[in-house]
């Protein structure tokens, strides 16, 4: 299972990567000249420095200094731009991922959003986009030229003298077996640094997003000794994965002391021997530093390799999940009344919800849904703007399945004021005008006026020129009715009114109400509210509860016929 | 930086020790090209295996120190950088519980979690290599030019040359990059703010069919984060190529230099070799030490967050010694009580109550009233001492609130939050937050009196666990179980602020009885009139003032408000 995850995880991780193919090709070709340059640098000195003792410092200078220095020169310059090239497309990469990912996201279904925990849907864009280019682009490259440096060093160090070739490949692995050996041992330690961690963090915020609570129980001096052992844990946990993963660097570094000594050693009594120069020993030796390098670089490239492939499966998970269900194609031309036929829905198959629900509603008809808290009133909305589809029945609009209207041309027929009121960081007027940006400032003010809204603009610091965000930067009865100047904006033929009023005082409320009267004037209307105000002039009331339609009817005939409804509201 | 050190100081002998350990390791390290230089000019030249494999064996040697001191360091730095970091969040945590409400709500819940964890493990980081490495780097680079003096002092002052131009390389780049990386990190936040108001606008943007612009929108903030990393990564790339270009023309100076002074008899090619290694031991050395100081950059402004939060003075003090109320028949009592929010008096907010007084006895039943934004919540918060007065006395019992320590004051009140607030954790565990002690009968009683009763034999009894805020609950039962919480406390004075507005009215009338037969002194805060018309006594609260004060017949007669109010919703019903 694992593995076939793995592999559906390459494929498409390549497909990114695949569009900069002519990029990628000449930056390995320019790290490969960079990283011939670094080994060919050493052998130029080893010449120069036997050169030394035939006094010829002429030739020294234009045979190998001169050729060295061309080298450095073109290395870096080739190093340079392959760190540019491979930026740009590591870059790239991320880019094209996350805003393919992003634009997927608005072509899912809502039931997709609703059942995962926004911070996840943000890590996968985010990091887990991220992680996944660099880790693909950065271990690639690494990979690339850590095996070209050690298969060039081997090489070299085989043409030149056999012996001592020998004795680093057969040592230098060592370092990469101490290395992992490390890691593994390291990995549960990092794994309980991060339960430990993350135990603390949902304490402390749990504590200090609830200050005022936890004072009012005096439970402080608790929460302190509480967070004091969670703390004295991430103490160890964090100590102890500190330390062992600091272990990899000196072990390996010894390691590297071996391998050079060995060299030293081989490389001397073969120079006594006359076998080899004391240049050629200089070289050897400069690159018995050079090769562990990338040997070390090896090992971590593999991790990070792994890391971004989890990253990048976490990622396809959500740009392949299935899209929405097929658009409709026919357009809605204003308000034509709605008409349920057997509906039935539900957001888990095991529990039922809605079952076998026929309504019909008039054109310009007002329907009241109440019913005591998570009864699933939203759940009709959900419905309605076609946020859901039901399992079966279906909705008509004019006599046409909603399933064939375009969800453009649905959506714009109604205007929806929620509950849970939103607003997008930017302007009060850019709020406002979220659904014609292109309306002119005195049709905005004039939304606003209508909304009750435009009183407390104005008192803002800039008007309608405040930002404003989602967070506590204004009170909830403001954003509403904000929310509700948006709607007022676009006027569209149908209403969701979903609570609208239930953060405003009553005095606004009351404004409110006539704003609504004056606004659901011939306008099919669907209102959800706890209060009997609200309600109390609808043509259809349904009442609901545990998701069912237990009645329907008027004010009066439900009070007449004595059920649920009237006892809901004669408490 | 300064003010976090005197953590440190329980760990001062591990925070000496794991540097002390990394120049012994280091200074090992730099003898290593004399040996070479010894293997050459001794070994090599009279041809002497001997003593070509004693040094090697030195050499072996100073490698098998060299990975004990290292080790020995990594464990002092690991074991300072965890323990110092511990103190500080102890520290930080006790010392976030000290400031009063209205200093955490200026600096945002948010931002102190960040900094207690983030913020506190990117300190941690940093002191270790701190530690490891910051004395290290600079000791090989200087070191090894030391060293180079010892072999050759003309040669060596190559050194002298380079190591200025590479620090010079290194910390231009360095300077550079910094102001760029935290251009990408602003617009890589302004992306991560396009996804998540995306998500949790979901609703809103496909039904006003926005789409296509916020594909728009996203794309032209992602491409802007591309792009800037794209430039900041140009430069960034130029640090190794251009460290590597310094080098080797040193080593082509060194070289030359070599060659003359070989040819002149002056120096021998062993030394020449040692001088080669000391140079390639600067190279990696400078580059090791670069990523340090982007590190150690970036722990620093951390350190900074977190000072600047232990640098907050707690502004509310509360009396230490036991306080005993002299005259118990007001319970609660306000006189002339003004506040304004705002620290400076630059900031001329207007003030959120203005003059208010008042005064309810023992057992009374009161009603908060008026629109939203009119200062109910803030009048309320005065009691239990969340905020302090500008002007003016709250008094509890006859009793400035100041003169009562915290906790004594806390212990007579029982509130239920507007925000229906739970904690993870059992039923059970969460009631006893109204009290320690209480007993699973007291409990019962409680969730009964809240209607809750139903729903919690339903799910499991006391022994139900809600995950983190209670969020397996819905928004009238996690409502209900903070009634039952206050409840459970017995205390004489109960706030309920809004608490009923997600029930419905069945059971908000239901709960309200139940709460009423416990004879304690009850403030109901609501924005409808039916919630609080039984009341002893109504306040209105109209834009921080208090525009009436009776009961329902009363203030209906002479307060235009509450008639208003009344009217609003009785018009409806």
């Amino acid at each position: 299972m694992k593995n076939r995850n793995k592999t559906a995880a390459w494929r498409p991780a390549l497909r990114y990567i695949g569009a900069y193919k002519p990029l990628l090709a000449l930056s390995l070709l320019l790290s490969a000249l960079s990283v011939a340059a670094t080994l060919y640098i050493p052998i130029l000195i080893g010449d120069a420095i036997d050169m030394m003792l035939q006094h010829d410092t002429t030739g020294i200078i234009t045979g190998k200094l001169i050729p060295a220095v061309l080298l450095a020169c073109i290395g870096g310059a080739a190093g340079w731009l392959t760190g540019v090239m491979n930026n740009r497309i590591c870059y790239n990469v991320v880019r094209n991922a996350r805003a393919e990912a992003f634009e997927h996201l608005q072509e899912v279904p809502l039931a997709y959003i609703d059942s995962r925990e926004r911070g996840d849907i943000i890590s996968r864009i985010t990091t887990d986009a991220e992680q996944m280019g660099d880790g693909l682009l950065l271990g690639f490259t690494q990979l690339f030229s850590g095996v070209l440096t050690v298969a060039g060093t081997l090489g070299l160090m085989l043409a030149l003298e056999p012996v001592i070739a020998a004795a680093v490949a057969v040592l230098t692995p060592m370092s990469l077996l101490i290395a992992r050996f490390i890691a593994k041992r390291t990995h549960s330690m990092f794994l309980r640094q991060s339960a430990a961690r993350a135990e603390q963090t949902a304490f402390t915020e749990e504590i200090l997003t609830n200050r005022k609570v936890v004072a009012a129980f005096s439970r402080q001096e608790e929460s302190c000794r509480r967070f004091s052992e969670l703390n004295r844990e991430v103490e160890a946990t964090s100590g102890r994965a500190a330390f062992f993963s600091s272990l990899v660097n000196p072990s390996t570094r010894f390691v590297n002391a071996i391998v050079y000594a060995a060299v030293a050693f081989i490389g001397a009594v073969a120079a006594k021997n006359g076998a080899i120069t004391v240049g050629l020993l200089s070289c050897f030796l400069s690159y018995a530093n050079q090769y562990a390098k990338p040997f070390n670089e090896i090992s971590s490239v593999i991790t990070e390799l792994q890391n971004a492939l989890a990253c990048a499966s976490r990622l396809f998970e959500l740009t392949s999940a299935p899209v929405m269900s097929a658009d409709g194609e026919r357009e809605l031309h204003g308000d034509s009344g709605v008409r349920l036929e057997h509906v039935s829905f539900s957001y888990v198959p095991q529990r039922p919800l809605i079952r076998d629900f026929s309504l019909n509603v008039p054109k310009g008809s007002r329907v009241a849904i109440v019913g005591p808290t998570g009864c699933g009133k939203t759940t009709v909305i959900n419905l309605l703007m076609r946020f859901y589809d039901p399992q079966s029945g279906r909705i008509l609009m004019g006599g046409t399945d909603i399933k064939d209207i375009t969800r453009r041309s649905l959506r714009h027929n109604y205007g929806m004021v929620l509950q849970d009121t939103w607003l997008c960081t930017g302007t009060v007027r850019q709020n406002i005008a979220l659904g014609r940006p292109d309306a002119s400032d005195s049709e905005i003010e004039a939304a606003a006026r209508f909304a009750h809204a435009h009183e407390f603009i104005v008192k803002l610091p800039q008007g309608y020129d405040t930002v404003v965000s989602d967070d506590d930067s204004i009170s909830q009865g403001q954003k509403q009715l904000l929310c509700i100047s948006r709607v007022a904006l676009c006027l569209p033929p149908m209403l969701i009114l979903d609570e609208a009023t239930s953060s405003i005082d009553t005095r606004t409320e009351m404004k409110i109400q006539d704003a609504f009267a004056r606004m659901m004037q011939g306008r099919t209307s669907f209102i959800v509210a706890h209060r009997l105000s609200t309600i109390r002039n609808a043509d259809i009331i349904l009442v609901m509860k545990d998701g069912n339609i237990v009645e329907q009817g008027t004010h009066e005939q439900l009070l007449k016929s004595r059920g649920f409804y009237y006892r809901l509201y004669n408490s | 930086m300064k003010k976090l050190l005197r953590f440190i100081k329980e760990y001062k002998k591990q925070a000496l020790a794991a540097p002390a350990f990394k120049l012994l390791e280091a200074s090992f390290e730099l003898l290593v090209p004399i040996v070479v230089a010894d293997i050459i000019d001794n070994g090599i030249a009279a041809g002497d295996t001997g003593y070509i494999a004693g040094r090697c064996l030195l050499l072996v040697a100073l490698g098998v120190i060299g990975l004990a001191s290292t080790v020995a360091a990594q464990y002092f730095a690991a074991k300072a950088s965890a323990g110092f970091v511990r103190a500080i969040r102890d520290e930080l945590f006790a010392h976030i519980n000290r400031l009063s409400f209205a200093q955490t709500d200026r600096i945002g819940a948010s931002t102190l979690i960040t900094r207690m964890t983030s913020d506190a493990n990117q300190v941690q980081t940093g002191v270790n290599l701190t530690l490891r490495l910051l004395l290290r780097s600079p000791f090989i680079v200087i070191g090894a030019a030391i060293m180079a003096f010892t072999v050759d002092a003309s040669a060596a002052l190559i050194f002298v040359a380079v190591i200025p131009l590479l620090a010079l390389v290194i910390f231009a780049i360095m300077l550079l990059c910094i102001p760029m990386y935290k251009k990408v990190q602003q617009r890589l936040d302004g992306v991560v703010l396009s996804i998540r108001e995306n998500l949790s606008g979901v609703r809103v943007l496909r039904a006003f069919c926005l789409e296509e612009q916020q594909k728009r929108e996203f794309g032209n903030k992602n491409n802007e984060l591309a792009r800037h990393q794209r430039k900041t990564g140009r430069i960034a790339a130029l640090l190794n190529p251009l460290t590597f270009v310094i080098i080797n023309l040193g080593i082509v100076w060194l070289i030359y230099t070599g060659a003359l002074r070989v040819s002149a008899g002056l120096l021998t090619q062993g030394a020449v070799i040692a001088l080669y290694n000391y140079m390639s031991q600067i190279l990696t050395e400078l580059i090791k030490f670069a990523n340090l100081i982007i590190n150690i950059t970036k722990s620093l402004a951390s350190a900074r967050r977190i000072e600047a939060v232990l640098e907050t003075r707690p502004e509310q003090s509360s009396s230490e010694t036991e306080c005993t109320p002299q005259c118990p028949a007001a319970a609660v009592e306000f006189e002339h009580v003004t506040v304004r929010y705002g620290k400076s008096r630059e900031e001329r907010h207007e003030a959120a109550l203005k003059d208010i007084s008042f005064s309810v006895h023992k057992g009374e039943k009161v009603g908060i009233i008026g629109p939203t934004g009119s200062g109910k919540t803030t009048l309320i918060s005065l009691i239990p001492r969340f905020y302090d007065c500008t002007e003016g006395t709250v008094r509890v019992n006859g009793e400035p609130v100041e003169n009562y320590p915290q906790k004594q004051l806390t212990d007579m009140i029982a509130l239920v939050p507007q925000k229906a607030v739970l904690f993870s954790g059992t039923v059970r565990e969460n009631l006893q937050w109204g009290r320690n002690d209480a007993d699973d009968a007291a409990m019962m009683r409680a969730l009964e009196l809240a209607c809750a009763d139903g729903f919690v034999k339903e799910k499991g009894g006391l022994d139900f666990v809600l995950t983190a805020g209670g969020r397996n609950l819905s928004g009238g039962q996690r409502q209900r179980l903070t009634i039952a919480r206050a409840i459970v406390r017995g205390a004489e004075i109960l706030i309920l602020d809004d608490a009923y507005s997600a029930l419905d009215n069945l059971t908000d009338t239901r709960v309200r009885s139940g709460i009423n037969g416990l004879g304690a002194t009850v403030f109901t805060v609501s924005q409808r009139t039916r919630s609080v018309r039984d009341c002893d006594k109504i306040l209105v609260l109209d834009n921080g003032e208090l525009v009436g004060q009776g009961d329902h017949e009363s203030l209906l007669a002479s307060c235009p408000v509450y008639r208003e109010i009344h009217l609003s919703q009785e018009a409806e019903s």
